[in-house]
């Protein structure tokens, strides 16, 4: 992809995310900033690609490590947000 | 610039898909209901650009690979399971350190090993655009994490909250800054190993610098803030790949971060810049502490509060960090659930910057069972106070002070605050006379003739209503 057509992605993506984060409840901030970090560990392409790759031992293992840290990251981001998000109930009636 | 890189369009298509999953993840959390939806999407959308990352590449080392995930997951799945609600801040600080220093390990990677991103030339030089976007990928992670790193130990209590000054350090900050993005410009022209190593360690200093001048009540801005800072780190690392789902990652994150500290702000009426350069609560303000010597002021007892609160229509209750300090969220719970019992409506009140983080008392209230239609925000129940019987003020202090209001030279003044006063009751749950909050600011509402302050730990107070509501 040409920078342009990559810098048009990301400029309207913050568009979205402007929109889309008002919107969310302020009663659910908490999870908003947990699953954030979940989803931004999708910085595990790039760690996957740098592991994958041979010719470079060092940028290996950096990746490898890269890769565990991001998946501490999505697992234990996604599994707090559930846990979070399970506990919000309606009043029983 | 990325015309090296063979496009597949079905792979393109693949990270445009979960770059959208997640967006409709954070689409989810309008409200609990969707949320859970919402969530399930941000996995499907990570599931699918793993999955297409490793099925599109020649992978050397897929053992290793599916190790370290494995490794990894356990470690962050059983954290996840773990850890106490109370605990959310830290947890969150801890992960946002490691999102930004598996930036700066990809970084680090990519410099090393450019020819496996497809970001290198025909002579073997790494692209002028790739290596901007290389540079501040390093610099923003390097300061989420060394940052994140402080904001974890000072949430965790491993480091004293107070600020730290040190002197000059304005100025220290400004220059590291400059020099920073001095070198990552000299890096398009001299792509030596030097630029990219110091850059990287100036960076990891500049986080450290950066928050520790900054005090415990500022955390919820500086958390919101590093949320921010991970997700420009993401998106930087997008640039340097080409690839969609990390872009529109890095933008939503980015955004989110920066809405909620702007929130953050807004409801401390404090600028952006001052939270950064930090310091506040550091020395004791003037203003308000002056008038504090011996005012009277009434003591209740719990069967006080229990006669007071079961005979009131209405009790409004407004739950703070101290009350997330004490664990009396389930309590408090019992308690509303004994006062509903008896006929009287009660509702919860939560002021922006209750607690260490954005949402925090929502989060221990649902952990508790309260239900949420029974919570309201700021600007929703401000106006039921004047005709509330009972305000209940459970760890919360500076959100409540009317001085916010009234008194132009009080350090809080702006700052919006729950009308708690207007109540004809108020009931102040509090450990002592002697501490203030964290503004350092006397509170009026301490010495009205229509409140009752109930010293005690939060958590044996609110036992000792609920056992005199039982009776």
């Amino acid at each position: 992809m040409d920078f342009i057509s990559i810098l048009s992605i990301f400029v309207l993506a913050c568009f979205v995310g402007y929109y889309v984060v008002w919107s969310v409840t302020p009663a659910l901030h908490t999870p908003l900033m947990a699953v954030t970090n979940a989803i931004s560990s999708v910085i595990i392409v790039g760690a996957l690609i740098a592991s994958a790759a041979a010719g470079s031992p060092s940028a290996k293992w950096l990746g490898l490590i890269a890769v565990a840290l991001a998946s501490v990251n999505i697992f234990g981001g996604f599994a707090v947000t559930e846990r979070m998000l399970a506990m919000y109930k309606k009043k029983e009636r | 610039m990325h015309e090296a890189a063979p496009i597949n369009p079905f792979v393109a298509l693949a990270y445009l898909i979960a770059g959208v999953c997640f967006i409709l993840a954070l689409r989810g959390l309008s409200s609990p209901a969707s949320s859970r939806r919402g969530n399930r999407f941000g996995m499907f959308g990570m599931a699918l650009a793993v999955v297409t990352t490793l099925v599109t590449h020649e992978i050397a080392s897929l053992p290793e690979i599916l190790g370290a995930i494995a490794v990894g997951g356990a470690i962050g799945f059983v954290t996840a399971r773990k850890i106490a609600m109370t605990d959310m801040p830290q947890l969150v600080a801890a992960f946002h350190s490691l999102v930004g220093l598996a930036a700066v390990l990809v970084a680090a990677a990519a410099y090393l090993n450019p020819e496996a991103f497809h970001i290198v030339d025909a002579a073997g030089e790494i692209f002028a655009v790739s290596r901007i976007e290389m540079g501040l990928g390093i610099a923003i992670g390097a300061i989420t994490f060394s940052g994140s790193v402080i904001a974890f130990l000072k949430l965790n209590g491993n480091m004293s909250g107070a600020p730290i000054m040190l002197p000059g350090r304005h100025v220290i900050n400004l220059g590291t800054l400059a020099a920073i993005l001095g070198l990552i410009a000299y890096f398009v022209t001299d792509q030596s190993p030097w630029v990219f190593w110091t850059v990287t360690a100036l960076s990891f200093l500049i986080g450290f610098l950066l928050i520790i001048p900054i005090g415990g009540a500022d955390m919820p801005v500086v958390v919101s803030m590093l949320n921010s800072y991970s997700g420009w780190a993401a998106a930087a690392m997008g640039f340097t790949l080409g690839n969609s789902a990390m872009i529109i990652t890095g933008a939503l994150v980015g955004s989110s971060g920066a809405i909620l500290s702007y929130i953050m702000c807004k409801a401390m009426n404090r600028s952006f810049i001052s939270v950064i350069a930090g310091g506040f609560g550091a020395a004791p303000e003037a203003s308000g502490g002056a008038a504090k010597v011996d005012r009277p002021w009434k003591r209740g007892s719990a069967e006080d509060a229990a006669f007071l609160m079961g005979q009131a229509e209405q009790v409004i209750i407004v739950p703070g960090y101290g009350m997330a300090v004490a664990q009396a969220q389930h309590a408090l719970r019992e308690m509303g659930d004994l006062l509903k019992a008896q006929g009287v409506r009660v509702k919860y009140a939560i002021h922006p910057v209750a607690g260490r983080m954005p949402g925090h008392m929502n989060v221990l209230l649902a952990e508790a069972n309260v239900p949420y239609d029974e919570v309201f925000e700021l600007e929703d129940i401000n106006s039921e106070f004047a005709q509330t019987d009972v305000a209940f003020v459970i760890g919360a202090n500076d959100v409540t002070n009317p001085a916010a209001k009234t008194d132009k030279t009080s350090p809080i003044y702006g700052m919006p605050v729950l009308d708690v006063e207007k109540a004809k009751t108020v009931l102040f749950v509090k450990r002592s006379m002697g501490g203030v909050g964290y503004a350092g600011v006397d509170n009026d509402v301490f010495y009205m003739d229509n409140t009752m302050m109930l010293l005690a730990d939060a958590k044996k107070m609110v036992e000792e209503i609920v056992k005199s509501l039982g009776h």
